[in-house]
């Protein structure tokens, strides 16, 4: 009796395969996902980001400078977005994350290369992501070594070519000034886990009551849609307020990370993070027949969230399209907002352009959920 | 309240999933205060005419009315004023007894709750287990709860979707007292069975079958409606003499009943000749007897699909 029998073994794999095949979406959800996944993350993942947002201030406009700018552009990893920018409006730039890097080329930039005096042009870098930054850093290094050298001989008429570099580059790397990976991964995994928790939790909630058959009796007595999403939703804010806590307790205790903006704004915008996903939860759980289908759905969400929202590869290396789908994604927002909270000190005003999407999101989220549940087992 | 009274009006309900029709032009009326059975096989489109009753699910077509309330239009008005016991047990097994008497009175919005939920308790004789989970109850008192619980907001109306399947015949028993207790309260109420004993103890029946409502009126209606003669056959060997029986023109239905044969036919000419030159000439003791509720029933099964008009006086 204790022998291992084949012939028990096969009966279990053959009723196994029948219960497979038996969940047509399921099974349709394991041929779709990779092809659509591998598509979407194949072509928009790039570790080596190009066209970063640049101003340039400058007060002259001379042929160097204008040679110097277009040796930065034909690097490609600069999009000067603005030339002639105040110093206050590309602080500014900086900080909200409208711009990733300022030149600032100094006044008598020109007199004094000529005067061979070797200027220092200072560029300003928001080093949060330093990955991002690494390989513009370098390009930029190699442009001190060789632009404006052809523009110099024809000048100065091959006077002195002795001398190594005409201008000296300055990196000013502001927020993260080490270049410490963690500061950038860390506030950024806070955003990824309290997401997938509370998606995980909503998704489950209905799909469970269905699979129980509670959900019958649930439509059978008089509970109207909104009463049930948000009697479903209310509770896990508190559990997310709970984790929040724990996160930033335990970031602050392990990483010692810089906190430069407030606590009450991180706690702010994480609520906000949480509904977002609660929403989408829901808005999962009333789609799916069944709790498989349910980890599936939140899985097709998630993964884009994670590779698409700035967390594990740079935003700005992604191409138009797939940031489009990124901005779509209440985590990108979250990013954002929480790198520049804690990292550069931002205030409400500063991460608005962030929030609001947020909210908008999870208003259209709620309407989703909405439009989905219905009140009869049709 | 005049006895003419309909708690529920339903005409040529349809409803259909994926091309099958589960009901077909179902029409029935239930009075106030009446037990109504609503008999069929397993998958005739009992529980999805309750549902489209009770508003959880829309008819393709057809129209009707559950005290007062369109069943298309008024859904959630049917909701807040019907009980509905589903056939799975479907209250909230990880919450404990009181816990689940409690949701249900809070989305009912009951007034005075504790009063009632401790009454409630006190009823069902599970005070003592009122923290216990409601998961771990034994099969009759899940059904209990259930009853309970769907009846906390004191419906007049109630719909049973086979309440007593699985449940002992004492649990049973204790169970249809307390609905002739709520019915003679004019509570109407409309229980789905398969059991024949429960059949005859409701005021009205409807039998259906493949989505079609074969006949309703009361027992004795349906057993003169059907007009069957039916024979008891006493004697040896009986699973051979039925199979012999079942070829002959004129026997409808051959039914082994314990230690007898219950034979019935619509033609007593026949069938006393049958039983005759066949059944009597073999030594077999053979004498006719009343049609009971359960002959008719099984007669009905035998024809699925044979719908038998029978003329509504009601």
């Amino acid at each position: 009796m204790k022998k291992f029998s084949i012939a028990r073994l096969w009966g279990i794999i053959v009723k196994e395969f029948l219960q497979i095949r038996r969940d047509r979406m399921t099974l349709g959800m394991i041929a779709v996902l990779p092809i659509v996944q591998l598509t979407l993350f194949g072509f928009a993942i790039n570790t080596d980001p190009k066209n970063l947002k640049t101003i340039v201030i400058s007060t002259e406009n001379s042929e160097f400078t204008r040679s110097f700018i277009s040796a930065a552009i034909n690097t490609g990893y600069f999009n000067i977005i603005q030339t002639n920018a105040s110093e206050l409006e590309a602080e500014n730039a900086l900080k909200t994350g409208n711009a990733q890097f300022v030149i600032n080329i100094p006044v008598n930039f020109t007199e004094s290369l000529l005067r061979k005096q070797q200027p220092t042009i200072l560029v300003e870098v928001d080093a949060t992501d330093p990955t991002t930054i690494s390989n513009a850093l370098s390009a930029l290094n190699q442009i001190t070594q060789n632009s404006l050298k052809n523009d110099l001989y024809k000048t100065l008429h091959n006077r002195s070519i002795n001398q190594q570099s005409f201008f000296q580059i300055n990196f000013h790397k502001k927020y993260n000034p080490e270049g410490i990976t963690q500061y950038n991964i860390i506030p950024g995994l806070m955003g990824v886990i309290m997401s997938m928790t509370m998606v995980m939790m909503t998704s489950l909630s209905l799909t469970r009551e269905r699979e129980r058959g509670t959900l019958e009796n649930l439509l059978a007595m008089p509970t109207q849609s909104a009463e049930v999403i948000c009697g479903k939703v209310i509770p896990y804010i508190l559990v997310g307020i709970i984790q929040c806590t724990l996160i930033i307790v335990f970031i602050k205790i392990m990483f010692s990370l810089p906190f430069e903006g407030s606590i009450f704004l991180v706690y702010m915008v994480a609520v906000l993070l949480f509904i977002a996903n609660l929403f989408v939860g829901i808005a999962i759980s009333i789609l799916a027949k069944n709790q498989l289908q349910a980890m599936q759905m939140t899985f097709f969400y998630f993964l884009p969230s994670i590779l698409l929202s700035g967390f594990m590869f740079p935003f700005s290396a992604m191409p138009v399209w797939a940031q489009n789908i990124g901005n779509l994604l209440p985590l990108t927002h979250f990013n954002r907002i929480i790198r520049g909270v804690i990292l550069k000190g931002n205030v409400l005003s500063e991460v608005l352009p962030s929030i609001w999407p947020l909210i908008l999101f999870q208003f259209a989220m709620l309407m989703v959920a909405l439009m989905l549940y219905k009140k009869t087992i049709d | 309240m005049s006895n003419e009274h309909y708690v529920v009006e339903v005409n040529d309900l349809c409803k259909s999933f994926n091309q099958h029709k589960a009901v077909k032009n179902l029409s029935l009326k239930i009075r106030q205060g009446e037990i109504f059975g609503f008999l069929g096989p397993n998958g005739s489109g009992k529980t999805t005419t309750i549902r489209m009753m009770c508003g959880l699910l829309t008819p393709d077509s057809g129209s009707g009315n559950c005290l007062g309330f369109d069943i298309i239009k008024q859904q959630d008005e049917i909701k807040h004023h019907i009980g509905y016991m589903t056939q799975k047990f479907s209250y909230w097994e990880d919450l404990t007894i009181r816990q689940n008497l409690d949701f249900v009175a809070r989305l009912y919005q009951i007034k005075n709750k504790k009063v009632i939920i401790d009454q409630t308790l006190e009823d069902l004789q599970l005070a003592a287990r009122a923290n216990q989970l409601a998961g771990t109850l034994s099969g009759g008192w899940k059904q209990r709860l259930a009853l309970a619980a769907s009846m906390i907001h004191q419906p007049k109306l109630i719909f049973l979707d086979e309440p007593t399947a699985g449940v002992d015949p004492t649990a049973r028993r204790a169970f249809w007292e307390e609905l002739h207790r709520l019915a003679s309260m004019n509570v109407s109420i409309l229980v789905s069975t398969h059991y024949m004993d429960e059949a005859e103890r409701c005021h009205k029946l409807a039998y259906i079958s493949q989505g079609s409502l074969l006949c309703q009126g009361t027992a004795e209606e349906l057993i003169k409606q059907k007009n069957l003669s039916t024979w008891r056959i006493i004697g040896e060997n009986l699973v051979k003499l039925a199979s012999q029986l079942e070829k002959y023109a004129g026997i409808e239905q051959v039914a082994v009943f314990g230690t007898s044969l219950h034979v019935s036919g619509t033609d007593n000419l026949i069938l006393n000749e049958i039983m005759t030159y066949a059944v009597i000439s073999q030594g077999y003791r053979a004498e006719k007897i009343d049609t009971s509720l359960e002959d008719v029933f099984i007669n009905l099964m035998k024809m699925p699909g044979n719908k038998v008009e029978f003329n509504e006086k009601i």
